[in-house]
């Protein structure tokens, strides 16, 4: 029913059009993180750099102050890696018994994790703060990690659990009359059918813990290990407004998190789907 | 909620059951036949629960506690009733920053909402590279909130992008330092903050209105119904599950703004931007005052609350689609 005609081909350019306007800020960040300060501040942001070089990046990445951008990379790395495992080992596990086991109780703990969601993590904080002190897990990756997997639990089980009420049971249980244990048909069966909740799982926890500042300010400022968020913060400073150089280190920050998406922006937007049919 | 894909064995009345064999003492109604087979143990939902548990209840409750003592995180402290709230509403930032935390979350709700379900509509069928522009208008969304706001930071400059735009186009002179501006500086925050989030909401409409049947709209057009009437009589009824979740996200979301403050005013000029969320860092982490903080953590939480039972409220499933 629907035809292409040249009022849709206008519409296409009206869209395009604003799409490009809308996205016009990252083409003034890659436009300034290629020229030179003096070429940005005569020529300005809009015009494209006349001779376009790495140097601000290679600056960046090797002047003496770049120590806090690798190791805020590989923080942000291995505390992202740390909090997706565990949630979706974790997640998947809570919102599969809660959801599957028809108990009262079962349904009770259920919705008693998804009121997590709204809690907004500041009034626990102070607590959180004093026993990861205790434990002397402060500005450690794993003490963060683990903080990551509490504060992120509840959205990983509601999007596991929208996954696994829409799973008919009828899997499990042929499994387990082909004599599979309850382990093997949860992680042999359930598991890989899952995939699309572990997909979204994935991606949000990764976006959000990578991009996050207010949680590893707290748990990891002032510590020699801050994760990229921080370091960009602190590096700001240092680098006296150099806005080429911000940009490259901007740029540098953001490219894990945009090859992660562009790999599962598929199931991104259909793990969000299937949230919302349940 | 799809009750139908509840398991058979739904009217068991052996909540407690610790594992799979577990049958109550007899007496107790034993009466129904065992389920075929059981899902899982429950210790394997204890890691999960347990974390939860500690962090979003056990925290939670103690940090509200502390919204009536002095602790300064050093040894004892002293139970002083309601007398951080009193200071609260002494407080000229903190009443201060309340009011700008309700402008920022209110018109960042209806700004997402609105321009995220444009843009959904725009990009839902027809058009022959919508999946380009899917992919493209929902990069801000992935990109650290501190990283675009550096970006902005440098477009609102004194010798920023924006000032060379309207030099440029003889509008000023371009020398207005618009972030210095108490009024433009909080317009600027939503923007920036607004900017980011279109994709989501997008996103979230695009799945709701890939839902809606595309022989209902033909059919309601072939009965003469405009483009408004079919909109508002066969759409928003249908992504009602999609305007309350984008509703509730943006709302909370809103609430909770946090790193554009930081990035692009630090809650200046003269604490003109300040929000809960940084007055509540700054008490908290910088002046140490974890009971005063907690407190206005505790005044925050109520809001959120509040808000998120209103919204809930008014976005609820009236039962109008089938």
């Amino acid at each position: 029913m629907l035809k292409y005609n040249y009022k849709t081909a206008m519409r296409e350019g009206l869209v395009w059009f604003c799409a490009l306007l809308l996205l016009s800020p990252l083409y003034i960040l890659f436009n300034i993180a290629f020229k030179t300060k003096t070429e940005y501040t005569t020529e300005g942001a809009f015009t494209l750099p006349k001779n376009a070089n790495f140097n601000n990046f290679v600056h960046v990445l090797s002047s003496e102050n770049s120590g806090v951008v690798y190791s805020g990379i590989f923080n942000s790395f291995l505390i992202a890696a740390i909090a997706i495992f565990g949630l979706i080992i974790f997640g998947s596990l809570t919102a599969y018994v809660l959801t599957r086991r028809a108990t009262k109780l079962s349904k009770f703990a259920y919705y008693g994790v998804l009121v997590g969601i709204i809690v907004p993590a500041q009034l626990g904080l102070v607590p959180l703060y004093v026993g990861v002190q205790a434990l002397g897990l402060l500005g450690s990756a794993w003490g963060l990690g683990i903080i990551y997997i509490a504060m992120l639990m509840p959205l990983s089980v509601f999007l596991y659990g929208g996954f696994v009420r829409a799973l008919p049971t009828e899997y499990e249980e042929a499994a387990n009359l082909d004599g599979a244990s309850r382990i093997r048909s949860f992680t042999q069966v359930v598991f890989p059918l899952l995939s699309p909740a572990t997909g979204t799982v994935a991606t949000m926890a990764g976006i959000i813990v990578w991009n996050d500042f207010n949680t590893p300010l707290i748990f990891l400022g002032g510590s020699s290990s801050p994760t990229l968020p921080v370091a960009i913060y602190s590096f700001i400073g240092e680098f006296n407004v150099e806005w080429n150089n911000i940009f490259a280190v901007l740029i540098v920050a953001m490219i894990p998190i945009t090859i992660l998406y562009l790999i599962f922006q598929k199931k991104f937007i259909q793990g969000f789907s299937g949230g919302i049919k349940s | 909620m799809s009750e139908v894909l509840e398991p058979p064995a739904s009217s068991s009345s052996a909540p407690t059951g610790k594992s799979r064999g577990s049958r109550r003492k007899p007496g107790s109604p034993t009466l129904q036949p065992k389920p075929l087979f059981k899902y899982g143990s429950w210790w394997w939902a204890a890691p999960g629960l347990l974390a939860v548990l500690a962090v979003h209840y056990v925290a939670t409750f103690t940090g509200a506690s502390y919204a009536f003592t002095d602790f300064d995180g050093y040894g004892t402290f002293n139970w002083i009733g309601f007398d951080n709230f009193t200071r609260i509403s002494a407080d000229p930032e903190v009443m201060g920053s309340i009011g700008n935390t309700l402008f920022f979350a209110l018109l960042f709700l209806v700004a997402t909402n609105v321009l995220g379900l444009l843009l959904a509509l725009a990009l839902n069928r027809s058009l022959k590279s919508r999946y380009i522009l899917r992919a493209l208008l929902f990069l801000p969304v992935v990109l650290a909130p501190i990283s675009v706001s550096f970006i902005w930071r440098y477009i609102f400059d004194a010798e920023g992008a924006l000032n060379q735009l309207l030099k440029t186009l003889g509008l000023s002179d371009g020398t207005y330092v618009w972030l210095a501006d108490p009024q433009f500086a909080k317009w600027a925050i939503l923007i920036v903050f607004v900017w980011q989030n279109i994709g989501m909401a997008m996103v979230i409409y695009l799945a709701g209105l890939a839902l809606v049947p595309i022989e209902l709209e033909e059919a309601a057009a072939l009965d003469g119904a405009g483009i408004f009437r079919r909109f508002f009589t066969i759409t928003v009824p249908m992504i009602q599950p999609s305007i309350a979740i984008n509703t509730t996200l943006s709302l909370t979301t809103g609430l909770k703004i946090f790193d554009q403050v930081m990035a692009l005013t630090g809650g200046g000029p003269y604490g003109a931007t300040e929000t809960l969320s940084t007055v509540i860092y700054r008490n908290t982490f910088a002046y140490q005052s974890y009971g005063y903080g907690a407190s206005i953590a505790l005044v925050f939480t109520v809001i959120i609350f509040g808000a998120a039972a209103l919204q809930m409220y008014l976005t609820r499933d009236r039962g109008v689609h089938n």
